[in-house]
């Protein structure tokens, strides 16, 4: 292979990725060297097995993330802004959209929420880390090498440009014959396996790892919905593995699965990657329907209404997502008794999710309610996700779909439930829980400036775009002409995009300037809050509990707080040791290994991938021969913990 | 993780929290394994038939190998039960001679099964002939890839428990890899019947 093969070439934007990408690391190498700290990101960062630690990673990794999927949004707007434009060529823009899909939902949405759900539901249960902290580390590596494995695609070999969904005989070796699709192959491999460990770990944190005294029907709705989330993780993302290795072969060892001769099924990748994608978008949506629960109950000074039927409601929603798959492919022509029965599973989902809004609205109904920037996201996704939600059962008659299949529609639809169903929640629970994470609070004057110019131009963004799908503008495509009259209504989207980013750009500066600015926690409950993760200190110990909380019900906390009220004194309990488990370098070790087995597998360089591989096999054995018991937190240093805080 | 609560009666393995929690996740990670091996069936039997030009299951499959490696199989989950009888009688001896024996059945069955798959590659049923062989050289061959897995991870544990004895965390090892050999057991129950009765009667 030539080196101008290896290296993408020939046009100016990535040129200047090149060259940032370059002053970046120069920049990180640096700094590092010259403050000293490569010592300090090893042992306190690197190594941890702390979940409060790995959530933030987490969370780091997917804002970084969402600034990448961001710009590539810009360029497309950019590129549809005016007709006939010559500012992204056809397989620019292709390759442009395919990576903005991707990074968002697996790079950006589910990494942001499994960081805060890392960061809350120890905390929420009483827990003092996750059942298995070692196996969340690695979580979090092949979740981060996966995502640096898709991301350096467009600069070294080339990116995928077949869509997120990949769909065949398109992203077959014919049509797509660069290293693109391998990395879209691998990239999401390698992070599944970190995702399925999650799925485990959380599922067994969730109903092992409780205060005794919390039962199934106390935990905080939030933790109901990440352990509803687990068991969809536990079943959908093993197809997701399978479908992946299945084109794996077909593009690398010449198998045929999905290929349009010998037998091959094209159908057949999509039916599997919906099977995994539609319980995916479910995987993306339920936590951030606990993050609003949580908020609104909380900033509505009142418990959550319907608590039984929000967790039922969730449970519907998880069942009935593995039931609707073909909805995303209506028109290949199954038939009209199979296309009703989905559109029926479909229409269904709308019950649940309506009573969810309903208990949402029922929750706030004589709530003394306080605006602040959690919440103002949290009631800003209520109209904004009804919007979507009334579309997608538009979407869901089958009949209808004929019409809006492939069109601006359809992209407005999700994005309305993405981003003010996944999107809102981020930005909220990471409002919300930040002081528990970094003990100070986001300011909140710049949070809403920051919200409602995000707001205004997520709405400006995509509420023309239903317009555009009516009057038959298809997806996916990178111009089109003056005469199709889609004009005006682009130059709008595009408006509404600018606003976006400048929202964005808003939360950024706000992090940087709280991180200055903001007065330090002094309690750990800086929002009169309900669930237990309130009741820790401010900073979070590291063994989170110096004494095991009791939960008499959910709202744990608020049942204590009152009890404090009515005179109730909290009773001194000697301090005993905590057992902590040991950092480990192993994790990130293995995931470097991954990271060079995919690489060497993208590229066939067949030494490359065996490295890789015995590397991955050789950091399993070495974990294997590991008998480290963890240590004991003395009760002098607990003492000294709990004297400061 | 410190010892918890239990009754003398309580198997080494389940003696700890670590114990107790992994346990409960590996049943977990099988759930996670049905779902792949499902997958895996599912797209077999949909491709089922369509071996383009290439010749089809009925032709090549021989019964009398399939049965050989079904019998070693399923008599290795049996002696692998043996060696969990031994493990809760506190005999490594035991544990030792019947996980080697369950290891030796794993490798024949391995062995008939690499001479199986090189013989219909000769036969002109490769990977890249259909989707149909496609179909059956991966569900298969993730089948034995386990099988394989199964074994270099079960040796590494029989290492420790030289090393150390039976202790809480070894026997917690040897539990955990008899799960997965029991369930790979499971797994070729459907295998051959699917793929392989299924093919000769096709």
């Amino acid at each position: 292979m030539r080196l101008d093969e290896f290296f993408v070439t020939g046009d100016p934007l990535i040129y200047g990725a090149d060259v940032s990408i370059a002053l970046t690391l120069i920049g990180a190498i640096f700094a590092l060297t010259y403050f000293k700290k490569w010592k300090w990101l090893w042992s306190e960062w690197l190594t941890t097995v702390d979940h409060k630690k790995l959530g933030i990673m987490y969370i780091i990794a997917a804002v970084l993330m969402l600034f990448r999927g961001g710009v590539d949004a810009m360029l497309m707007r950019a590129q549809l802004t005016v007709p006939d434009a010559g500012f992204l060529d056809a397989k620019h823009y292709n390759e442009i959209f395919t990576t903005h899909g991707t990074i968002m939902i697996i790079f950006m949405a589910m990494p942001f929420l499994i960081g805060l759900i890392n960061v809350v539901v120890p905390l929420q249960i009483g827990a003092r880390d996750v059942a298995y902290p070692f196996l969340n580390a690695v979580s979090f590596w092949t979740f981060f090498m996966g995502a640096m494995l898709f991301n350096i695609s467009f600069v070294i070999g080339g990116s995928p440009s077949a869509g997120w969904t990949s769909y065949v005989p398109l992203a077959g070796l014919e049509l797509s014959p660069g290293v693109g699709q391998n990395y879209y192959l691998l990239g999401l491999q390698i992070a599944g396996i970190g995702t399925l460990l999650t799925g485990i770990n959380f599922l067994v944190t969730i109903l092992k790892m409780r205060v005794p005294s919390m039962k199934l029907m106390q935990m905080p709705i939030f933790t109901w919905s990440s352990l509803i989330t687990m068991v969809i993780i536990i079943f959908a993302f093993p197809v997701l593995t399978v479908a992946l290795a299945l084109m794996t072969f077909d593009r690398l060892f010449g198998s045929h699965f999905f290929t349009m001769m010998d037998g091959g099924m094209p159908m057949l990748w999509a039916n599997l990657f919906w099977i995994w994608g539609h319980p995916e978008v479910y995987i993306v949506i339920l936590p951030a329907f606990g993050m609003f629960s949580e908020i609104i109950s909380t900033f509505a000074r009142k418990t959550i209404f319907g608590y039984k039927a929000m967790v039922y409601s969730m449970v519907i929603i998880a069942g009935l997502s593995f039931l609707v798959w073909v909805h995303h492919f209506f028109t290949m022509g199954a038939g009209g008794a199979v296309n009703s029965f989905f559109s029926i599973t479909t229409m269904l989902i709308a019950v649940p999710t309506g009573v969810k809004i309903f208990n949402w609205l029922f929750t706030l109904y004589k709530g003394r309610i306080r605006f602040t920037t959690a919440m103002l996201w949290a009631l800003a996704f209520i109209p904004n996700f009804v919007i979507g939600g009334v579309t997608g059962v538009m979407l869901a008659m089958a009949a209808a779909d004929y019409q809006y299949h492939n069109t601006y529609f359809l992209v407005a639809h999700f994005h309305y439930v993405l981003i003010s169903g996944t999107v809102y929640a981020c930005f909220a629970g990471l409002y919300f829980w930040y002081p528990k994470m970094f003990n100070h609070r986001l300011n909140e004057r710049l949070g809403k400036w920051s919200f409602w110019i995000f707001v205004a131009g997520f709405n400006l963004c995509f509420f023309p775009m239903y317009f555009l799908g009516l009057a038959g503008m298809p997806r996916r495509v990178y111009t089109y002409g003056v005469a199709d009259g889609w004009m005006s209504m682009n130059v709008l989207a595009t408006f509404g995009g600018l606003l976006m980013g400048i929202g964005f750009l808003i939360l950024v500066y706000n992090i940087y300037y709280s991180f200055r600015y903001s007065p330090r926690e002094t309690t750990g409950d800086p929002w009169d809050a309900r669930t237990l993760e309130w009741s820790t200190p401010a900073p979070v110990p590291h063994y989170n509990f110096a004494h095991l909380p009791e939960a008499k019900g959910h709202d744990a906390f608020w049942i204590m707080k009152e009890e404090i009220k009515q005179g109730k004194k909290p009773e001194k309990k000697p301090y005993k040791p905590i057992h902590m488990p040991s950092y480990s370098g192993v994790p990130v070790v293995m995931s470097v290994f991954f990271f060079i087995a995919g690489f060497g597998m993208v590229f066939s360089w067949n030494w490359m991938s065996i490295l890789g591989l015995i590397g991955v096999l050789a950091t399993m054995v070495i974990r294997s021969f590991d008998y480290d018991k963890g240590f004991y937190v003395s009760v002098e240093e607990i003492e000294e913990h709990e004297k400061t805080t | 993780m410190e010892a918890v609560e239990h009754s003398p009666n309580t198997p080494l393995e389940y003696q700890t929290e670590t114990g107790r929690l992994n346990i409960l996740g590996f049943w977990i990670f099988l759930g996670a394994e049905i779902a792949l091996f499902s997958t895996l069936f599912a797209t077999y039997l949909v491709l089922v038939g369509r071996t383009a030009d290439g010749p089809g299951p009925a032709e090549l499959f021989e019964i009398s190998g399939v049965l050989i490696e079904t019998f070693l199989l399923l008599t290795s989950s049996f002696t692998c039960g043996l060696a969990i009888h031994y493990m809760r009688n506190h005999s490594l001896k035991g544990v030792f001679v019947w996980i080697g024996i369950t290891l030796a059945l794993g490798l024949g069955f391995l062995g008939f099964e690499i001479y199986e798959f090189v013989h219909y590659i000769h036969e002109g049923a490769a990977l890249t002939t259909s989707a149909y062989w496609s179909a059956f050289f991966v569900l298969v061959g993730t089948h034995g890839a386990h099988v394989t897995l199964g074994i270099g991870w079960i040796i590494l544990i029989l290492i420790q428990l030289k090393q150390r004895g039976l202790t809480p965390d070894t026997s917690r090892k040897v539990f955990i890899s008899s799960l997965y050999w029991h369930f790979l057991d499971v797994v070729w129950i459907f295998i051959f019947t699917a793929v392989y009765l299924y093919g000769m009667v096709m």
